[in-house]
């Protein structure tokens, strides 16, 4: 479902930010990103929702290549890719609820279907009280569900999320946590960019990739479910627990 | 719905931009709109004149009857001409002792009449121009028995240029005004997209089409660039009233001409504001 074939990406003439990077995430799949800050992982993600090109190499997303994709396709890949991100971007204007339904209102949803699918995604991410709350007046947490409940709106098929719990407290991070496994749960795959070691340990059935300076170090795929070979972040090795860049 | 209240919401957020950008295109209209006001007299004057052009050729003495028969009816098939008429010595002395009363005395002591016999040709509605009527001069001058062929075309040749000197610097100075006008819209635009950049961004990575983002600054730039359409057509009417009441009378603008200045204001708000807006939206990046 995400294939990325020697994907290499550089930013102006610095080293590349990507070097030669392949792994396969597939339909369905949970998938942790890991590694130390400025390793690559936003870039990863960014590359996925079709943000950047890759300069070498492909990056497949379902039936869209980054080899042949045009702008005028782009609107489409991102209606199947949601975005989480770890600041929120909520607008602080809008209330909850309107926040949902903007994204609804501007990927063309029919008017009459707005109000019944806010309510029920709301309902999703466990926040109709709150549906009238503007951002300021809610919690880390729950503005984070606002956000997912936003990147559902269009009913991907996979959810990128950047550092989501990045910003909580251990009990919000547990909440959100379980809100990403109900919805991979649902079918919909998950890439979670994180540097957040003990949420790695404690779902050791969860895939793990782990980049350091733009190259993949370690797939636990490929090391199946021996523990000695969990990543260095996952066993908590010091220098590798920084927030992305 | 939406495109609409984001629209006037940009106008709104910056309006003194946007007034200028309004009174802009106001003022270059407007200019456009008085030359238009002009020109449009100008031509109502030149079809009242053209209507009147006639080709004078007269004859020389003693021209028989014959003759003066067998010419008229080839003048009369011309293609420019509409009616040839022939004026006798006789009629032309009556003509003249009629028009000119105070002469009256001089034409009746008159022993011999020296007046000369005329054509008097009146030319087909759209044989008019200046080329038209030289040509037909040209060919009645080739009549042996024609002495000589007058028509009065200098100064409607003077109309006609000044006619078009009105519509050159109409387009000049009007064009300069839009362009200053479409850098204004651009501006205004440009503010508008950063001012709701962060909203753009979340559309961009949702899935926003990129013309469902462009829609609301069209309609900006449509709003704005009526508002100076209907600026520019006030400000003509208020000029063309005052001079109207005062100086000369004057005729109001076609419909027709009204219809198309302001399409062409809403055509300029539309154009500046895609221009800028096509920019900038591929600026922001999504996050």
């Amino acid at each position: 479902m995400i294939q990325f074939r020697s994907v290499t990406r550089h930013f102006d003439r610095s080293d590349p930010a990507l070097t030669d990077v392949s792994f396969h995430v597939r339909k369905g799949e949970f998938v942790f990103l890991t590694g130390p800050s400025g390793a690559g992982k936003t870039t990863v993600l960014r590359l996925i929702h079709m943000q950047l090109m890759p300069s070498e190499g492909e990056v497949r997303v379902s039936k869209f290549s980054s080899r042949k994709m045009r702008r005028r396709e782009i609107p489409e890949l991102r209606r199947r890719v949601g975005y989480v991100f770890q600041d929120f971007r909520l607008l602080e204007d809008l209330t909850a609820a309107e926040n949902v339904a903007f994204v609804l209102e501007c990927t063309g949803t029919p008017r009459a279907r707005i109000e019944p699918k806010v309510q029920r995604l709301l309902g999703q991410v466990g926040l109709i009280a709150r549906a009238r709350s503007l951002p300021r007046e809610l919690s880390g947490g729950e503005q984070q569900r606002v956000v997912i409940a936003r990147a559902l709106a269009t009913e991907p098929i996979v959810l990128l999320a950047d550092e989501p719990t990045g910003n909580l407290d251990e009990r919000a991070t547990a909440g959100v946590f379980d809100l990403f496994r109900t919805i991979n749960a649902s079918g919909t795959s998950v890439v979670m960019a994180t540097h957040d070691a003990e949420l790695i340990r404690r779902h050791p059935s969860i895939r793990v990739i782990e980049l350091e300076a733009g190259e993949v170090v370690f797939d636990s795929r490929d090391s199946g479910a021996d523990p000695e070979s969990r990543s260095q972040v996952a066993r908590g090795i010091p220098g590798h627990s920084g927030a992305d860049a | 719905m939406r495109t609409l209240r984001d629209a006037t919401q940009g106008i709104r957020r910056a309006p003194l931009l946007s007034g200028l950008s309004i009174t802009a295109i106001g003022l270059s209209l407007f200019i456009i709109g008085l030359f238009a006001l002009t020109a449009h007299n100008i031509d109502e004057a030149l079809v009242g004149v053209e209507s009147r052009v006639e080709v004078v050729a007269y004859l020389e003495e003693g021209t028989s009857d014959e003759v003066v028969a067998v010419a008229s009816s080839e003048i009369a098939g011309f293609p420019e001409v509409e009616e040839v008429r022939f004026v006798s010595k006789v009629e032309a002395l009556y003509d003249a002792s009629r028009e000119l009363t105070e002469f009256s005395d001089v034409f009746s002591d008159l022993e011999v009449n020296p007046l000369p016999a005329s054509y008097e040709i009146k030319l087909l509605e759209g044989s008019r121009t200046p080329e038209d009527v030289e040509r037909v001069a040209e060919r009645l001058a080739g009549y042996e028995f024609v002495e000589e062929v007058r028509y009065g075309r200098e100064w409607v040749d003077k109309v006609y240029a000044l006619r078009r000197i009105a519509g050159g610097a109409a387009l000049a100075l009007g064009g300069s005004f839009a362009l200053g006008a479409i850098l204004l819209i651009g501006i205004a635009v440009r503010m508008a997209v950063l001012a709701r950049s962060r909203e753009i961004a979340i559309m961009q990575t949702v899935g926003a089409t990129d013309s469902y983002i462009r829609r609301p600054f069209l309609v900006e730039g449509l709003i704005t660039g009526l508002g100076g359409g209907l600026l520019a057509l006030g400000l003509t009417w208020l000029v063309h009233v005052s001079v109207d009441r005062t100086l000369l009378s004057l005729s109001w603008l076609p419909d027709l001409w009204i219809a198309l200045g302001l399409v062409l204001a809403a055509l300029l708000g539309v154009v500046a504001a895609g221009r800028a807006v096509r920019r900038e939206i591929r600026r922001i990046e999504v996050f």
